[in-house]
């Protein structure tokens, strides 16, 4: 029961999906699974707040090595959550004026779209601001033309660099655009490396990928890959 | 000075990023666009279409990425409300009704305020389940978007009229910051129905793995930020408006992909510099361990 | 303190040093955020139970009745605040110093310095971990977590669950638009219920068999839907976008720039050399990286000029890579200083917001950069 249901529940899943791909009749059951796909995705948001919620009350609790930041971690999130859900401060959608929780919950103005535009925006932003930063030293310290192949990348990034800027075409502008080199030019080259030599690369990787893909799927269709349901009884 | 480089503190490379960024910023450095094949063939994909025909407008971003594909999404909602398409938009990722929000207010509400809610446009807002939300509406739009962002009944929204599913588009424009995006676009949707045309704008990391669906599965691709700087001159050329000399007077909001190839082009040349700077120390590094 | 030390402390006082004198040079004028209050009324003209029995007192159909007959427990009223540009404001009260309609918030221009603070301090990690980084870090695993659950809460939970089964419980307070032919009761809708139920059971100390039931539908609907996206959109695709010609023939193009047709007005075509190459190419990288990709034989002999060949059209490939990460990673970088310079120090406009500044109009007299 334990091990046994949640390997036909696996198979029924994926074979109602794979048919419908094929057999029109069946169309609208592969989307009754994807429906029900989609609104356990989101059930799953609830079960990732509730599992920040019990880590940091349990690193609070042990008053383990930095739990003051749990705290704030922990207020930030019931805070957001309580306006969110509240939907405190949310003025009723003018069509519907007289239900008051009609509202759309990130109204501008509420407190939920305060904490958005003034939290959660600057702050993933910069997050990944930041990677230019460690872009250029790992530029600076890893980058290094040992051999050939070294030298091709190297090559390939300094072209596509100088060819997506207008350093590209201040660089190769003494080539006429109408001569036979013109797709020497460092924009024209660029372009050349991405649709040919960058497609066929990236084409053969796709095709390695699918295959690797579509064996695992069919791995875990068939019951032979059963890692997902963990070890142990319980 | 080879002692200092070697052994050069990385923040002092930091410092130099920062600069080569902010600078030109502040500089206002703005340099010319050549428009490449790809961003021509996004736009010549929206040219294509006729006054009135339904676009589907998928946001999958996100803050995170609002530097690179911000641009674009301004300049596809100027482009498809210069030729009065019906633009709906939705998401598969939780912040993009933001980002959407964010573009209306930058191009439809101040610009186009005779565009109407439901008439002219529609925010359908955001579904979770990422490829399980396309698998879905490419057959059946309805079953899952029952309402609007706003909570108004699909079927009260006269735009909503004539679509059933994403295959009723005339084209589907989607601006991917990873997954799902782009790629599943392709994957659960221009590939299995040939008949929905998809274009797509996306951020530098996802390009490259995107140029091997093209031009069949994915007609056309705007890269990072140079691709959203070659389409917004496009748009401009195209529907800017100009002052008696000729020149382009618009707003800046409308050349933010413009704008931002000028601290572009001073931090790459700062990468080439600093790989050929590493390289010189690791030379020399080499000839005195050989030596000795 | 040694020499690093000093460097960097001087380095941050500079920076300090730049902050206070804009705000000396600006008499505090930056970092300012404004709204324009938009009052709303609605006033109830019919019994409750009919359709539309509310209505816009400032709407065209108001005319229709006599508002001033309407009690004020049967009108709702309150206020939107949009944002608004620092110059509309600045126009507002050029024309009249007493109007209310644009006003300044304290609490958006407090979000402002806020946004400024926690970017400041992400970028303080790049000097050394702090807690000021810290703090941030925290903040933002808090809200995120708990923005996305409010998200999939109101628009998928709602709508797409409880809505669907109960739709008229739904529609009775949260969702008054959920009516029509897509909002019919479904009761399949109690299977991702019950599923939804053992899923959430993972948070309860004992029983973690009951969340693998719904764990096990996640995973086999989305390998399902995987093997045939990967297969067709990938795959099989991939395949057929290589089977190309190799002698391409395009039509020729006549001096003048127009295609050349021929007696019957046909295009002429022509065969195109540097097409061929371009497909011959992409077969050729194709097949040699799958060779590469391909370990059941030695790479040796031809198989291992073949593979070789396909580490070099691969290096190329992540050369692009590499250059695109690159132009993504700076464009990323650069939306934050503009916040910095733009919104919070107010030191440039690009975007017409505010009167262009003096500090902006100097910045814009380097012609040669511009």
């Amino acid at each position: 029961m334990k091990r046994t249901v949640p390997l036909i529940i696996t198979f029924l899943g994926g074979v109602v999906l794979i048919i419908a791909y094929f057999i029109p009749y069946t169309q609208a059951w592969g989307e009754k699974a994807a429906v029900f796909f989609d609104v356990l995705a989101a059930i799953a948001f609830v079960l990732g707040g509730g599992n920040l919620l019990k880590n940091h009350l349990k690193k609070v609790s042990d008053r383990v090595a930095g739990w003051g930041y749990s705290v704030i971690c922990l207020v930030a999130f019931l805070v957001t959550l309580t306006v969110g859900l509240g939907k405190i401060g949310v003025n009723p959608n003018t069509q519907f004026s007289n239900y008051a929780w009609s509202g759309v919950y990130d109204q501008v103005g509420s407190p939920f779209w305060w904490l958005y535009e003034y939290g959660f925006k600057p702050l993933t932003a910069t997050m990944f601001a930041i990677l230019a930063f460690y872009v250029a030293s790992a530029a600076f310290r890893a980058f290094r033309a040992k051999n050939f192949e070294a030298i091709l990348l190297l090559g390939t990034a300094f072209i596509i660099l100088l060819g997506r800027t207008y350093a590209g075409v201040v660089l190769t502008g003494f080539i006429p655009d109408d001569s036979a080199f013109s797709g020497l030019k460092l924009e024209n080259f660029t372009v050349y490396i991405m649709q040919v030599f960058n497609t066929a690369g990236n084409r053969a990787i796709m095709i390695g990928i699918a295959l690797g893909v579509a064996s695992t799927s069919l791995k875990v269709l068939l019951g032979v890959d059963r890692s997902y349901l963990g070890s142990g009884g319980d | 000075m080879y002692e200092f480089l070697k052994n050069l503190d990385r923040r002092w490379v930091f410092l130099l990023m920062l600069l080569s960024v902010a600078v030109p910023i502040l500089l206002n450095a703005r340099f010319p666009e050549k428009p490449t094949g790809l961003a021509r063939a996004v736009f010549n994909e929206i040219e294509k279409l006729n006054e009135g025909d339904p676009v589907l407008l998928a946001f999958d971003f996100d803050p995170a990425s609002e530097g690179e594909l911000g641009p674009m999404a301004t300049a596809f909602v100027r482009h498809c409300a210069e030729k009065k398409l019906k633009m709906y938009f939705m998401s598969l990722w939780p912040v993009g009704p933001r980002m959407v929000e964010d573009a209306l207010d930058r191009v439809v509400r101040p610009d186009f305020p005779d565009l109407k809610y439901g008439e002219d446009w529609v925010q359908l807002g955001y579904k979770s389940g990422y490829e399980a939300v396309i698998k879905v509406i490419v057959t059946d739009l309805k079953q899952l978007y029952t309402t609007d962002r706003f909570g108004a009944s699909i079927d009260s929204i006269p735009l909503m009229a004539d679509i059933q599913s994403v295959q009723d588009f005339s084209l589907v424009i989607n601006i991917s910051a990873g997954y799902a995006g782009t790629k599943e676009w392709v994957q659960y949707a221009s590939t299995p129905y040939p008949d929905i045309i998809l274009v797509a704008g996306c951020t530098g990391v996802q390009a490259p793995l995107l140029y091997p669906y093209i031009p069949e599965q994915l007609p056309g691709l705007l890269g990072a930020i140079k691709g959203a700087a070659e389409y917004e001159m496009l748009v401009l050329d195209k529907y800017g408006a100009r002052d008696e000399n000729g020149e382009l007077d618009e707003p800046g909001k409308y050349f933010e992909g413009i704008r931002r190839m000028g601290p572009q082009l001073i931090a790459h040349v700062l990468m080439i510099l600093l790989i050929i700077t590493g390289n010189i120390i690791f030379f020399i590094e080499r000839n005195r361990e050989g030596s000795s | 303190m040694n020499r690093d030390t000093m460097t960097w402390t001087i380095i941050f006082a500079i920076g300090l040093a730049l902050i206070l004198i804009r705000i000396v040079t600006s008499g505090g004028l930056f970092g300012k955020a404004y709204v324009k209050a938009v009052p709303r009324e609605y006033a109830q003209v019919a019994a409750p139970g009919e359709d539309e029995n509310w209505i816009d007192v400032t709407s065209e159909e108001a005319l229709d009745y006599d508002l001033t007959q309407i009690p004020a427990d049967e009108r709702i009223t309150w206020t939107s605040y949009n944002q608004t540009h620092p110059i509309d404001y600045a126009n507002a009260m050029a024309a009249d110093p007493n109007q209310s309609v644009y006003q300044f918030s304290f609490w958006r221009t407090f979000g402002i310095w806020l946004s400024a603070f926690f970017t400041l301090a992400i970028f303080s990690f790049l000097y050394k971990d702090n807690p000021f980084y810290k703090i941030a870090e925290s903040v933002v695993v808090g809200v995120s977590a708990a923005y996305w659950m409010v998200v999939g809460f109101w628009s998928v939970i709602i709508p797409n669950l409880f809505g669907k089964i109960y739709p008229e419980s739904v529609q009775s307070w949260a969702m008054p638009g959920l009516t029509g032919e897509s909002a019919k009761q479904d009761l399949w809708y109690l299977i991702p219920l019950i599923l939804g139920v053992m899923l959430l059971w993972r948070l309860a100390p004992k029983g973690a068999w009951i969340a693998r039931w719904p764990l096990a539908f996640i995973i086999g609907t989305t390998a399902g839907m995987r093997l045939m996206g990967f297969l067709h959109g990938d795959f099989i695709s991939q395949i057929r976008n290589s089977i190309t010609s190799i002698y391409v023939k395009t039509a020729q193009i006549a001096a003048d720039g127009t295609p050349l047709l021929d007696a019957a007005g046909l295009p002429v075509m022509g065969f195109d050399f540097w097409e061929s190459l371009r497909s011959i190419i992409i077969i050729i990288g194709v097949l040699s990286c799958l060779v590469y990709f391909f370990f059941s034989f030695e790479h040796k002999g031809i198989v291992g000029k073949a593979a070789k060949l396909g580490i070099w059209f691969l290096m190329i490939t992540f050369g692009a890579a590499f250059g695109f990460t690159v132009m993504g990673r700076i464009a990323l970088l650069a939306i934050r200083l503009e916040f910095l310079f733009d919104d919070w120090l107010w030191l440039l406009d690009p975007s017409g917001k505010r009167l262009a500044d003096t500090v902006g109009l100097l910045m814009q007299s380097f012609p040669m950069l511009t």
